[in-house]
C-alpha cells in the first residue's frame, strides 16, 4: 500500500542512501500515477465515457502520498469526493477506480458511486463523502471504535478548508478532543471553498491555529512538498498512536484545475493559477531527483512508459467490464437476508 | 409474509410484573448492554443526568462512562460516530433527545447510515440503533413534540420502529440491534409512564410484523406509537354502539406491513388511519395510497385519516388538544367510514385538508 517498503519505524534520515532514493522515486511513482490516471480521467470525460461530477485532484498530490506513507495496512482512511488521489495512493487498483468510474459491476462501488464515492473496505477506506465535511463524524466514529477496543490505530480524515466552515469540523474537532480519540486530520486547504475564496469564507484564515482552539496538536505543512508532508504526517501519526489525542494538519496546497469538470473558473487569476503551478508538486520532486542525479531521463521515461500501460490497461479492462444487471437495482438497499445473522 | 396476531400480550398473559414503558425500554437497554460488549449507549445526558427522560437512570452506575457516554450537544457529531463506530465492529445506540432535534443529524442519518451500504456497493453496512422521543402531549410546544418519524419513513435503507406497548418497548431493542442496517427507533414521549404488567419472557418481538391489538370485523383502525391508545379507546367506545373495530399497531413503519393492514382490510372492508403526524405528504397519506392501490374492491367507503392538525403545535392546552388526533375525531371518522350519523357536539376535523395559507 505504502510506496516503498522501508519499515515504518524509520526515519529517513537513518535509511541508506539508496533506500532513501528508491524511497522518493517510489513517492514521485505515486504521484504520477494520480496525475496521469486524471489526465487520462479529463479526456474519457470529454469523450463522455465518464459521467457525472468528477473532481480532479491535480496539483494536491502530495498530500495523500505523502500522508498515505504514515498509516499502515490496519489504519483507516475517510475521506471527500476529491478521492481519486486519496484511494490510489492507498492501493485501490486503478482498474477498479476507472471501472467504477465507467459505472462497471467490477467498479470499486459496483457502479452505485461513481467518482465520488469510491470505497474499499478491504483496504479500510471508507469512501468519498460527497456532502462537504460528512465525513469527519464518521472518522470520529471509527476512531472512537479503536479507542474503545483497545486497538492501537490512526483514522485518517481529509476534508477541504471548505469544510472548515461547516459545523460538522468543529462538533467532530470537539468531539474527537475531549475524548482523546486517535485521529489524524488532514486538512487540505486549497484555498477555495468551491469557487468562494479562503479569505471569503473564514474570518480567521490561519487554519491551524484555530484548530489548536480545541487543544489538538497542530500545525501547517508545505502541502506542495511530498518530503514535508511525509515528514508532518510521520510526526502526527506517532503522535496519535502515542495516545496524545488528535493531531491536524492543515496541508497548504492548491488544484490546478478547475473545482470540477463543470467549473469554468471565473473566480481565479491565470497569475495565481500560474504561480502555484510553479510549485508542482510531482515535477519539483522530479527535479531535485534529477538535480542530484538520482533520477535519469531513462528512468523517467520507464516509469511514465509503465504508468500510461497500467492506466491503458484500466482503461481496457473497464470498457471490456460487464455493466450492473437492472435487476440488481434495489440490491444494496438493505443487507439480502441471506448474508443476515 | 405471515402476519403475526399477537393479541395485547399485556391483556393475554399473566401479570407478571407491573412496571413502566420508561422502565421497560431501561431494561431493554441493561439486557443488551449485559450480553453484547459491542454495545453502548451514546447521547446528551444518557450519564449523569440519566437521560432527559429518566430512561437511562442508573446504567452510567452499572456500566461507566465508557458504554454509557455522555456526548456534547452535537447531534451531527456523535449520530456520525455512532455511525462510524457501527463501521468498524461496535454496536452502537445512539440517543437523540426529540425527534425536533434528530433534524441537525439528519444529514448523518440520510445521507450516511441510510445510504452507505448502496454507495459502496454492498460492502460498508452501518448496524446502528437511534433512539429518539417523538410526539406532544405535554405542552412542550412547536420544536419538542412534532411526529416526523413519517420523514425517516420515507427512506430507503432505514428500518423505523414505533413501540406502542410494554412488550415492544422491552423486547424491540434486541431484534433492531441484530440488525445489520440502521434501525431508528421512536419512542412516544406520552408512553414512557404508561404502566402495565410485562411478562418476562415475551421476547424478542418479531420487527417484521404489524400486530393486531385488537380484533374486529367493521373496521379497521391502523395506527402505531402514541395513538394506539387512542386507537384502542375508541375501538372500545364504538364497541358500545355496537360498531366492532380491528386495531392495527404497525409497529415497524419501514418497511411497511402491507399484508397485514392487507388482511384487516378484506376482512372489514374499510379503514381509518390514525397518526399524529401531519396529514399532507404523512405515512398516513401512504398507507392510504396503498390501501387503495391493493385493496380498491375489498373497501366499501373511503380509507378515513385522522392526522394532527397543519400547524406548528401550540402550548396552550385547549390548543394542542385540538391539533391532535383525539378519540373523538377517531370514533367520528368511524361512524363515516360505517355510514352512521355522527353525534353532534363531537368534534370533526375537516375531511380534505383545506387550501391556501392554513392546509
Amino acid at each position: 500500500m505504502n510506496a516503498t517498503r522501508t519499515p515504518r519505524t524509520a526515519r529517513n534520515t537513518s535509511l541508506s542512501n539508496r533506500q532513501a532514493t528508491a524511497h522518493r522515486l517510489a513517492l514521485l511513482e505515486s504521484m504520477l500515477r494520480v496525475r496521469r490516471f486524471e489526465e487520462r480521467c479529463v479526456e474519457l470525460y470529454s469523450a463522455a465515457r465518464i459521467r457525472g461530477f468528477m473532481h480532479l485532484y491535480i496539483g494536491e498530490e502530495a498530500v495523500a502520498v505523502g500522508v498515505n506513507e504514515a498509516l499502515t495496512e490496519d489504519d483507516a482512511v475517510v475521506s471527500t469526493y476529491r478521492e481519486h488521489g486519496h484511494a490510489l495512493a492507498r492501493g485501490v487498483p486503478a482498474e477498479a477506480i476507472m471501472a467504477e468510474m465507467f459505472g462497471r459491476a467490477t467498479g470499486c462501488s459496483h457502479g452505485r458511486g461513481g467518482s465520488m464515492h469510491l470505497f474499499d473496505a478491504r483496504r479500510r477506506f471508507y469512501g468519498g463523502n460527497a456532502i462537504v465535511g460528512g465525513g469527519l463524524p464518521l472518522a470520529a466514529g471509527i476512531a472512537l471504535a479503536d479507542r474503545m477496543t483497545g486497538r492501537n490505530r490512526v483514522t485518517c480524515c481529509f476534508f477541504g478548508d471548505g469544510a472548515f466552515a461547516e459545523g460538522e469540523f468543529h462538533e467532530s474537532a470537539n468531539l474527537a478532543a475531549l475524548w482523546g480519540l486517535p485521529l489524524l486530520l488532514v486538512c487540505e486547504n486549497n484555498l477555495y471553498a468551491m469557487g468562494t475564496a479562503l479569505a471569503r469564507h473564514q474570518a480567521q484564515t490561519d487554519l491551524a491555529l484555530r484548530a489548536a482552539g480545541y487543544g489538538m496538536v497542530s500545525w501547517a505543512v508545505d502541502g506542495m512538498d511530498v518530503v514535508a508532508v511525509e515528514e508532518a504526517a510521520r510526526k502526527a501519526a506517532e503522535g496519535v498512536r502515542a495516545g496524545t489525542g488528535p493531531h491536524f494538519l492543515e496541508m497548504r496546497t492548491y488544484r490546478f484545475r478547475a473545482h470540477s469538470m463543470y467549473d469554468p473558473d471565473r473566480y481565479r487569476d491565470r497569475s495565481e493559477i500560474e504561480h502555484w503551478k510553479e510549485r508542482d508538486p510531482v515535477e519539483g520532486l522530479a527535479r531535485r531527483l534529477r538535480e542530484t542525479k538520482e533520477l535519469t531521463d531513462k528512468t523517467r521515461t520507464a516509469l511514465e512508459n509503465r504508468l500510461a500501460a497500467e492506466i491503458d490497461r484500466a482503461v481496457e479492462t473497464a470498457e471490456q467490464a460487464p455493466e450492473e444487471p437492472v435487476e440488481d437495482l434495489l440490491k444494496y438497499v438493505t443487507t439480502p437476508e441471506a448474508s443476515r445473522p | 409474509m405471515t402476519a403475526t396476531r399477537t393479541r395485547t400480550a399485556e391483556q393475554d398473559l399473566p401479570d407478571d410484573r407491573r412496571t413502566t414503558y420508561r422502565e421497560a425500554m431501561r431494561e431493554a437497554l441493561r439486557d443488551a448492554l449485559r450480553t453484547d460488549e459491542r454495545v453502548f449507549l451514546m447521547g446528551e445526558d444518557v450519564g449523569r443526568y440519566g437521560g432527559c427522560f429518566g430512561v437511562s437512570l442508573g446504567l452510567l452506575e452499572e456500566f461507566g462512562p465508557e458504554r454509557i457516554r455522555d456526548a456534547p450537544l452535537s447531534e451531527s457529531a456523535f449520530v456520525g460516530a455512532g455511525i462510524g463506530a457501527a463501521l468498524a465492529g461496535m454496536r452502537p445506540i445512539v440517543e437523540i433527545m426529540t425527534v425536533n432535534f434528530s433534524l441537525l443529524a439528519l444529514d448523518q442519518i440520510l445521507n450516511n447510515a441510510a445510504t452507505l451500504l448502496h454507495m459502496s456497493g454492498g460492502q460498508l453496512s452501518v448496524p446502528i440503533v437511534i433512539r429518539m422521543t417523538t410526539g406532544a402531549g405535554r405542552q412542550l410546544a412547536a420544536q419538542h413534540s412534532h411526529s416526523l418519524e413519517g420523514w425517516y419513513a420515507h427512506i430507503p435503507g432505514l428500518r423505523v420502529v414505533a413501540p406502542a406497548t410494554l412488550t415492544d418497548a422491552r423486547y424491540m431493542l434486541a431484534p433492531a440491534l441484530a440488525d445489520p442496517d440502521p434501525v431508528l427507533i421512536f419512542e412516544h414521549g406520552g408512553l414512557y409512564n404508561l404502566s402495565a404488567g410485562l411478562p418476562v419472557d415475551a421476547g424478542p418481538v418479531d420487527i417484521d410484523h404489524a400486530a393486531v391489538r385488537r380484533p374486529g370485523t367493521d373496521v379497521s383502525l391502523i395506527t402505531y406509537g402514541g395513538s394506539l391508545p387512542k386507537a384502542l379507546a375508541a375501538a372500545d367506545d364504538l364497541a358500545t354502539s355496537g360498531i366492532s373495530a380491528e386495531v392495527v399497531d404497525l409497529r415497524t413503519l419501514r418497511p411497511l406491513d402491507d399484508a397485514t393492514m392487507g388482511e384487516s382490510v378484506a376482512r372489514t372492508h374499510r379503514a381509518v388511519v390514525i397518526d399524529e403526524g401531519w396529514r399532507t405528504g404523512s405515512l398516513a397519506a401512504e398507507i392510504s395510497a396503498r390501501l387503495t392501490e391493493q385493496h380498491f374492491y375489498d373497501l366499501d367507503a373511503p380509507v378515513e385519516r385522522v392526522c394532527s392538525a397543519e400547524v406548528p403545535v401550540p402550548y396552550a392546552r385547549r390548543l394542542e388538544e385540538a391539533a391532535l388526533p383525539q378519540v373523538g375525531a377517531v370514533v367520528a371518522a368511524v361512524r363515516r367510514t360505517v355510514g352512521e350519523p355522527v353525534p353532534t357536539g363531537v368534534d370533526v376535523p375537516e375531511r380534505h385538508p383545506p387550501s391556501g395559507r392554513s392546509g
